[in-house]
């Protein structure tokens, strides 16, 4: 930008200060040209960050609210349990069709209360405006709660099909539905009468966080529950392996190995490591963990234990800036009193590095969190509906993990899954912000360097 | 060169407590020192003094082994510290770290209390069974290093917060609370000013009574005026070692002439 070596026109030292010379308007425009460049590449960026978190947000917020259907419920003893025992295990004998008759009776009576006419309408379509996963809501509470059975709820809450809830959140309309084969006019009418009749809204949807997966029929039933706790338990793995392991390298290389052809060896390969496609550590995982060590599929050990080995470099490096960042005067300090090289790391140069360990530590936990490539190739894309078992059991249990959901949503044919992978991401960027937050946190507390 | 006010020379003993013999130290291929014999009385001021790269710090870092923690050097030769080779196999140099403290050129107190600045080095070589007692060489480190009315009332807060010269006498009772018998300064008062000088200058004087003080310095001023031995260096080797007195005033080599009456330097 500025040309030094551009000679002073001649004399130009001697004219009034009052009055730019040649050089100094030139040196002022280029500043001026740079300023504006760096305007400009802010622009964009934050331009693009906007679009980006827009879309996502517009796309994904409805995820969270869902229609729901509230009616009272019969519960007929005789159909539910015809044994009388309220056994569990006897009731569970009653499959999810035997729930819909009850669920089918139940609305049909609803829709008659409320002097909502089905005319025309088969009862396979009335049938139509619940969730095909209403039955088995029903069923898991009465296997739940066996008592009800047998009495009456006077307010049950029914998730609506996918397509009404599109209709109210926009993406299904009466044109839309004329062509569609899963929903017609009649049953959208139908479901904006239910609603003005107060049998049918929208509510903030924990299940959406909590629950676990569902086909691909039944997008309005998916949820984030296993792919959460999957991904959890996988950052519990890396965090416990990769913060000791990452530690101890870093401190090695950076205070105690002798530098010779080794640890230059060494060095370099933890930085192309770090370069490393993350989707080859997929594969070494398949092949190592899997393959060998015979590891269970779509286990979030495995998935742990890879994202590990992507970690590890990506920790290490910060962690030696940090270290070599500590000045060396602090390590004559401490050995001029007599401190071994160990106590000198661990009582004063390791405190003083550990802001900046901590928040490449998170830094690097946030990449593994956000990680799909190396997951596909484990199996962690697979179908889970059961959540894995509590620690450390459950690393061993099927999980799938939080972007790869996103990934498989995104490749289902429903519309309806659109918004939940959009809203897959919100979480995952809501967990990377608090990941951050608490690195920010960290930073500041331990950084009082007096 | 009149400002020069050499302090009474009365050396108290002729006991050697540290002898080097013929070291030779390395920097790689660079040979820094070369061929240094020297005895390094009990209960004096040792003034080390001669242009900046001719090997003071390097000679003064041999005493306690600092040179150990830089991998390019290499050292050769005997230093006995009481008789005992301190570059023998056997010694750990951790051990005669305590016994041989050091006072750094840049004042770097430990970004701790001040409490803990001066606890730490008795903490981790076990001088104290009780709380009291440590509270005990804190006061009587800092009052050593005549710090103590200036800080007794905060004793908790950051040792970094303390001026350039106060960090200094920090640093210095810091070194004198792990109870050494030798005390090396590097250049202690180049980032002092001129009051800050003068405590510690007097602090050296002072320290002369219990320890064996070695101090480096660029200022040939502040040698005559604290110490009562001087040695010469230049170009990696030692041209003249004796009384300060006689150094000063008449100088055997050629060189130290030179040099005091600032012809190289
Ligand atoms: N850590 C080191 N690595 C390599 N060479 C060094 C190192 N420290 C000092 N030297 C070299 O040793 C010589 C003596 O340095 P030094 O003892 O620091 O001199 P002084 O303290 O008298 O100014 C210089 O030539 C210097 O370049
Ligand atoms: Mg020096």
């Amino acid at each position: 930008m500025t040309d030094i070596s551009a000679a002073p026109a001649s004399g130009s030292h001697r004219g009034s200060l009052l009055v730019q010379d040649e050089l100094t308007r030139k040196r002022n425009a280029a500043e001026t040209r740079f300023r504006l460049y760096g305007i400009v590449a802010i622009s964009i960026a934050m331009l693009a960050l906007a679009a980006l978190l827009i879309s996502i947000f517009s796309a994904g917020m409805p995820a969270f609210r869902q229609t729901f259907v509230t009616i009272p419920i019969e519960l007929p003893a005789d159909k539910l349990d015809k044994s009388g025992t309220r056994d569990s295990a006897v009731m569970a004998k009653v499959t999810t069709v035997g729930y819909a008759k009850v669920i089918n009776e139940a609305l049909a009576a609803a829709l008659a209360a409320k002097g909502i006419s089905t005319d025309g309408m088969t009862e396979k379509q009335i049938a139509g405006l619940l969730s095909p996963e209403a039955p088995a809501q029903l069923r898991n509470y009465v296997l739940a709660n066996p008592a009800v059975v047998g009495t009456s709820l006077p307010e049950f809450e029914l998730l609506a099909n996918g397509r009404v809830d599109g209709f109210f959140k926009g993406r299904v309309t009466m044109e839309s539905a004329k062509l569609d084969s899963n929903i017609t006019p009649e049953q959208l009418q139908v479901a904006q009468k239910m609603t003005d009749a107060g049998l049918m809204g929208k509510r903030f949807n924990w299940a959406f966080i909590t629950a676990p997966d569902a086909s691909d029929q039944r997008p309005e039933a998916a949820g984030l529950g296993v792919a959460i706790l999957g991904s959890l338990y996988m950052m519990i793995v890396v965090l416990v392996l990769s913060l000791p392991i990452g530690v101890a390298a870093a401190v090695y290389l950076e205070e105690f190995a002798v530098k010779n052809f080794w640890t230059d060896l060494i060095e370099v390969n933890i930085a192309n490591l770090a370069a490393v496609p993350s989707i080859v550590f997929g594969i070494l995982g398949l092949a190592v963990f899997i393959n060998f060590a015979g590891l269970p599929q779509s286990a979030p050990i495995v998935g742990g234990l890879v994202l590990t080995l992507m970690t590890l470099p990506r920790i290490i490096i910060p962690a030696r800036a940090a270290l070599k960042a500590v000045p060396p005067s602090i390590r004559d300090a401490a050995l001029g009193v007599g401190a071994s090289k160990v106590q000198s790391v661990f009582h004063h140069v390791l405190p003083l590095a550990a802001p900046g360990i901590l928040t490449g530590m998170i830094i690097g936990l946030a990449q593994a969190l956000g990680e799909t490539a190396p997951l596909l190739l484990i199996g962690m894309v697979a179908f889970v509906r059961d959540y894995p078992g509590g620690l450390p059991g459950g690393l061993f249990d099927p999980a799938t993990a939080l972007p790869v959901q996103v990934y498989s949503w995104t490749t289902r044919g429903d519309p309806g899954f659109v918004e939940r992978a959009s809203g897959a991401i919100i979480v995952l960027l809501v967990f990377l912000l608090i990941m951050n937050a608490v690195a920010i946190v960290l930073r500041r507390r331990f950084e009082r360097r007096w | 060169m009149n400002d020069m006010r050499i302090a009474e020379r009365n050396v108290d003993t002729n006991e050697s407590k540290i002898s080097a013999r013929k070291v030779q130290v390395y920097y790689g291929t660079n040979h820094a020192l070369k061929d240094v014999d020297v005895d390094i009385l009990d209960k004096t001021v040792t003034a080390f003094i001669g242009p900046s790269g001719c090997g003071k710090s390097t000679f003064l870092r041999c005493l306690n082994r600092m040179n150990d923690t830089v991998a390019s050097a290499r050292v050769e030769g005997t230093i006995t510290l009481d008789g005992e080779n301190i570059y023998d196999a056997k010694v750990d140099p951790v051990q005669l770290r305590a016994k041989v403290g050091m006072v750094f050129q840049k004042p770097n107190p430990f970004p701790k209390s001040i409490y803990d600045n001066i606890a730490y080095g008795p903490k981790i070589h076990g001088l104290t069974r009780s709380k009291s007692e440590l509270d005990g060489i804190v006061e009587t480190s800092l009052k050593k290093a005549a710090l103590w009315n200036e800080v007794k009332d905060r004793l908790d807060s950051p040792g970094t917060g303390l001026s350039g010269g106060q960090q200094q006498r920090l640093c210095i009772a810091r070194a004198i609370a792990t109870q050494p018998e030798v005390l090396l300064m590097d250049e202690p008062c180049s980032a002092l000013d001129p009051i800050a000088t003068a405590q510690v200058e007097e602090l050296i004087d002072e320290l002369r009574s219990q320890f064996s003080v070695v101090i480096v310095t660029h200022s040939m001023q502040q040698a005559a005026r604290v110490s009562q031995r001087t040695a010469f260096f230049h170009l990696g080797n030692l041209v003249e070692y004796g009384e300060t007195g006689q150094i000063f005033t008449n100088p055997k080599d050629p060189r130290t002439e030179s040099y005091i009456t600032g012809r190289i330097g």
